[in-house]
């Protein structure tokens, strides 16, 4: 909501600083977002006053003016050509010196003009950005002296204060509202101003109140409608003058930032900005009946708004008709048939409260929102339509004439009473926090228009009719809260509770298994959850924005994919990522699954380069992958086994009841020749996982080590020698590690040596040779028997 | 006396000659001056006990000053001297010592990690919920009316049905107030998703951090004392924070809390765009209809309840430009937080 201050300065009798009104609605109402001075770009233009007029020796449309700038540029009067041809001496107008920026950001030089030098500009209108004349120079009636700042000399000095209304306060959408606020705050009262030449009492004929129906100077008006539509007034006016606005309500409306359109409709948008309150006026000739119907739309039924598009109309919509057809889609926008024209003489005004659930659903079945429907959506004050419709009369009388021959009709079939609400005093010192007095509330509430009366131990509250959202008590002690200022509130730590609620088990596996991949040396990165399907049992989004971003991802790795991609693309061949995160899979009976994955990417070198190592180091491979895998498994699924995978999973993680929750191996991405080999894994997150640690006592006796090299043939994993020993060896075995693996001549062919170190150990005491001895001879007679696998000779 | 103390000055003269000394040069200095048998400084030294006290006193101070001097003048030396032998006969050790890949968290996992941590400090413990929630959590039990214009800032995704990608962490409150009885203390980390498409201050996807507490007797002075606690501990002990009305269908009063821009100090800049002060969450006394439509008693039980998004804090605490920088996987990016070697 743009405001202008000196609308609110209008309104409030006396003058503000635009900083302090930005201040104080902040800290009591809505943010202000920023504010602008207008015409700020006239800084330099003066009053001048042309006391001489001649003819322009060599040219016939120019004149040449001595103009009294009060000194600019140097002294005396200037020399000045001039080509408008209403320049007058002894008149007053705009003058640009020379070194001038005028609005269009042209800068005045000094120079010749057919020969004669010019000082300077005599300025029309447009030039200044202060209407579209551009026939003449403009003529202003001021008494201040010449070379006076033109924005001191004129009423056009203005701010502009963008305010954030909140959806609960549509009072503030209009300038009266805003001005309650601020005679509140600053201890001054809001009087509506007279408009010209109708400070005498109104002759408006009375607004009759009817039930559904009535006649208004020959109008027939039915409210067929009254759940869409519960209060309908209708005026009519005839003999109006449609023409340009005055300056006055032109620079109102141009302050706020809207375009002066004709006298008739800126009269109703004054309205709309000032009170808060939607108008429409239509052009009773256009009307067939004449008669005005407020009825739900017939499914089908289309009409041409305002903006030249043909919209299709349904039941739940109102519709404003004549006797025939639809002139207006209630709340949101009129027929570009019933407008007002510069030929219109006699007029249809509307003042309504439209049901704001309607009017949002059919703004957006329509796509088409307009200022009334932001407003009738937010709820306009039903109770103060009648005071808004006589204003709208006076206004359109004072800027286009016209008359009103028969009073106004009021349709208000349900008349609601102004809604009251009970304050208990102790509540708000209790949910506030520090006491409130009865007094105190009273004060308060009072200040912006709540009619207080005591009532028991409470007070009784009335509820005035242009705050449709205070509705239960806490909406009043809201209202106390900011009245007093939320500044005004101490904020001293008091004693609490410890709470109910333990830590989530999944926030502390997050974060084990953040903190444990980041060590190992992997960045986390988070990408987002949308993207295209990438599984058959992707989740759809049902309105995504674009194809791009259409489902909801089922796993972590392929945007990872997508990461190291963009890393290429900047020039970094050295990757290593992890993301935590939900993914999302369609499920039988509507609610898709949705559970926690890590994943984790490499591609690039496996450590730094470091200048003692001559060679290049070499990049990561599936050993690299297969470490940061049983890691990843290890903390997100405790008790999985990492295993061999097919030919696409180089391993899985299968959990104790044999489902695979990870997979690991090697990926397709699209890279340029100098990228590494690119490995990534998954794993599914066993959020129950509790962490459970255990202290094993340290060894008291020494340990007897001993390498094993073993010649294992074609299909004996070094899983199974593995299993092997430990069997045979136990309970003296403490340790197995592969030191080295060997392929070739000094091996039988299809077979491969590899070797392991072994670690021997009794708790209990010191062991001997012979114990180890027997004990290897033992597993190596079990693994020539069971695997075929030999010690290696020579 | 006076001829102890010019031999003195003679020898604080000499200490020149000892930067410019080589090996030998060194060791025949350190003979000469401080030598055990006939060192110079040794001699004037082993004469003061024959000295008058007030003699002894006079020159005494000033010898072994000197004497403290003449060693680190020689070790220092010394030293010098060995380094630059190493480097010829075997190392350098201004050379790199040997990198490692340096992994880290996400900024905003820190700032996450960070926010969580002083509310932890304050009692509050970690909440969670699903990411596809259901329009009555997501709005309607948080007093949402339908049809509303308050609906407009959570254009939603919509899944099926009535199940939505969830557009605040809000709906975990409305499943923590039903699952748990007050005194509540919750913190509510977690993804949210908004119709928006992405532009450099907007993401369709971004992370919210929810804030739950409800008791006997919680009051506005609770919440304003909470919330400022931790504007000072995240940002500065003396840091300015300001409270101003604020609309949230769930929340009444309802509140914003900005605190002094951390760029400009408050005279205004392109980051706080121009008023000094930078928004950081929004709050409010939890809406007796939230506890009503939970179940719990509305007259016994009073809370307040505060929302924040970590990316935009991130960005104002970092100057960080773009909130696509986050989603980037950048490793340039990444690594500046990892601090380390990338």
């Amino acid at each position: 909501m743009n405001l202008s201050r000196r609308w609110l300065e209008a309104l409030v009798g006396r003058s503000l600083d635009a900083g302090e009104v930005a201040a104080l609605l902040t800290a009591r109402c809505c943010p202000v977002e920023g504010v602008e001075r207008l015409h700020a770009d006239l800084d330099g233009v003066l009053v001048g006053r042309v006391l001489e007029v001649r003819r322009h020796p060599n040219a016939d449309r120019l004149s040449l003016c001595l103009v009294d700038a009060g000194g600019a540029g140097g002294g005396g009067p200037l020399e000045v050509v001039c080509g408008a041809p209403n320049v007058t001496a002894g008149k007053t107008y705009p003058f640009a010196p020379v070194g001038t920026v005028l609005p269009d950001g042209t800068k005045l030089e000094r120079r010749k003009i057919r020969g004669v030098e010019s000082n300077g500009m005599l300025c029309s209108a447009r030039e200044l950005g202060l209407g579209q004349d551009a026939d003449g120079i403009l003529e202003i009636d001021t008494s201040a002296a010449p070379g006076t700042r033109l924005l001191e000399a004129l009423p056009i000095a203005d701010e502009r204060i963008a305010l954030e209304v909140y959806a609960n306060r549509p009072d503030l959408l209009g300038h009266k509202g805003v001005a309650r606020e601020l005679a509140a705050a600053l201890g001054a009262t809001v009087k509506l101003p007279a408009f010209p030449g109708t400070d005498r009492p109104s002759a408006l004929p009375p607004i009759r109140r009817s039930d559904r129906a009535g006649v208004v100077d020959g109008v027939e008006v039915r409210l067929e409608d009254p759940e869409g539509a519960p209060r309908y007034l209708i005026a009519v006016v005839r003999g109006v003058r449609v023409g340009p606005s005055p300056a006055w309500l032109a620079d109102r409306l141009t302050a706020v930032g809207q375009r002066p359109i004709n006298n008739i409709v800126d009269a109703t948008n004054y309205i709309l900005f000032e009170l808060n309150q939607p108008m429409h006026a239509f052009d009773l000739a256009r009307l067939r009946g004449p008669a005005i119907v407020v009825r739900r739309a017939k499914a089908g039924e289309r009409m041409v708004t305002l903006d030249g598009v043909t919209r299709t109309l349904t039941p739940e919509m109102t519709a404003i008709c004549d006797a025939e057809r639809p002139t207006i889609v209630a709340g949101v926008m009129g027929s570009a048939e019933s407008e007002v024209t510069a030929t219109t003489t006699d007029l249809v005004l509307e003042c309504a409260y439209f049901q704001p659930t309607r009017i949002r659903r059919t703004r957006r079945a329509l796509a088409l929102t307009s200022e009334s429907s932001y407003r009738y959506e937010r709820g306009v004050d039903i109770q103060a339509l009648p005071d808004a419709l006589r204003r709208a009369l006076d206004l359109i009388q004072s800027v286009a004439g016209g008359s009103v021959r028969e009073g106004p009709i009021d349709l208000w079939p349900s008349p609601e009473q102004p809604r009251a609400v009970f304050l208990r005093p102790d509540r708000v010192t209790r949910l506030l926090g520090v006491e409130f007095k009865r007094h105190d509330l009273e004060r308060l509430l009072s200040s912006v228009g709540f009619v207080v009366a005591p009532k028991d131990e409470r007070l009784g509250v009335q509820v005035p009719g242009w705050r449709p959202d205070v509705a239960r008590e806490v909406d009043l002690i809201e209202e106390v809260a900011r009245l007093s200022s939320y500044d005004a509130f101490p904020d001293e730590l008091r004693p609490y509770r410890p709470g109910t609620v333990p830590d989530a088990v999944s926030e502390q596996v997050l974060t084990r298994l953040r903190a444990a991949l980041a060590q190992a040396g992997l960045l986390e990165c988070r990408s987002t959850p949308l993207g295209p399907a990438d599984a058959p049992d992707a989740v759809p989004l049902r309105n995504p924005l674009s194809t791009e971003e259409s489902h909801l991802r089922s796993r972590l790795i392929p945007q990872l994919v997508a990461r190291v991609e963009y890393n290429w693309s900047v020039r970094e061949r050295d990757v290593r990522l992890f993301e935590v995160g939900t993914v999302f899979h369609a499920a039988d009976g509507g609610r898709p699954d949705e559970h926690l994955s890590v994943a984790g990417i490499l591609t690039g070198a496996r450590r730094p380069l470091h200048w003692t190592e001559a060679a290049k180091v070499p990049d990561m491979d599936i050993w690299d992958l297969k470490q940061h895998f049983e890691l990843a498994a290890s903390v997100a699924a405790p008790g999985a086994r990492v295993v061999p995978g097919d030919s696409a999973d180089v391993w899985r993680a299968t959990a104790p009841d044999g489902r695979v929750v990870g997979r690991a191996g090697r990926l397709e991405a699209d890279a340029p020749k100098w990228a590494g080999a690119v490995l990534g894994f998954e794993v599914e997150i066993d959020v129950r996982s509790e962490r459970r640690l255990t202290f094993t006592p340290l060894p008291e006796q020494p340990a007897m080590v001993q390498d094993l090299s073993l010649v294992l043939p074609g299909g004996v994993t070094a899983e199974q020698v593995e299993a092997v020993l430990r069997r045979e060896a136990r309970p003296l075995l403490e340790r197995v590690q592969v030191l080295d693996e060997y392929r070739g001549p000094n091996v039988p062919a299809g077979t491969r040596g590899v070797t392991w170190r072994c670690v021997f150990r009794d708790a209990a005491r010191t062991l001997r040779d012979r114990e180890v001895d027997d004990v290897i001879r033992r597993s190596l007679a079990a693994l020539e028997g069971e695997l075929g696998v030999r010690r290696r000779t020579g | 006396m006076r001829d102890l103390l010019a031999r003195l000055d003679g020898l604080r003269e000499r200490l020149r000659e000892v930067p410019q000394a080589d090996e030998h040069r060194l060791q025949d200095l350190r003979a000469e001056i401080l030598g055990r048998k006939n060192g110079a400084l040794t001699d004037i030294i082993r004469s003061l006990p024959q000295l008058d006290a007030e003699s002894r006193k006079a020159v005494g101070g000033p010898a072994n000053t000197l004497k403290r001097d003449w060693e680190a003048a020689l070790d220092a030396r010394a030293a010098e001297l060995g380094r630059a032998a190493s480097v010829l006969q075997d190392i350098d050790p201004t050379m790199p010592g040997r990198p490692a890949w340096r992994g880290g968290l996400h900024l905003v996992t820190q700032v996450m990690d960070e926010i969580c941590d002083i509310f932890h400090e304050l009692g509050f413990t970690r909440a969670v919920g699903p990411e596809i929630e259901t329009e009555r959590n997501n709005f309607y039990a948080l007093n949402f009316p339908k049809d509303h214009p308050a609906l407009d800032s959570q254009d939603s995704f919509y899944v099926s049905g009535d199940l939505l990608l969830r557009t605040h962490t809000s709906p975990v409150q409305i499943r923590t107030l039903e699952a748990y009885r007050p005194p509540i203390r919750v913190v509510i980390p977690g993804r949210v998703y908004r119709r928006d498409p992405f532009d450099a201050s907007h993401a369709s996807v971004f992370e919210q951090i929810e804030g739950l507490a409800v008791d006997e007797g919680i009051s506005f002075v609770d919440l304003k004392a909470t919330l400022s606690h931790f504007a000072r501990k995240f940002f500065a002990a003396d840091t300015a924070v300001r409270f101003h009305p604020s609309f949230f269908p769930f929340t009444e009063p309802s509140a914003d809390m900005s605190v002094r821009c951390t760029v400009c100090g408050g005279r205004g800049c392109a980051t706080c765009k121009q008023s000094g002060w930078m928004e950081i969450l929004g709050s409010g006394m939890v809406h007796p209809a939230v506890l009503e439509n939970c179940g719990v008693d509305s007259e016994r039980y009073t809370g307040f309840a505060f929302g924040m998004g970590p990316q935009r804090i991130a960005m104002l605490r970092y100057g960080i430009p773009d909130i696509r920088l986050f989603y980037s996987g950048d490793v340039r990016f990444l690594s500046q937080f990892a601090g380390g070697v990338r």
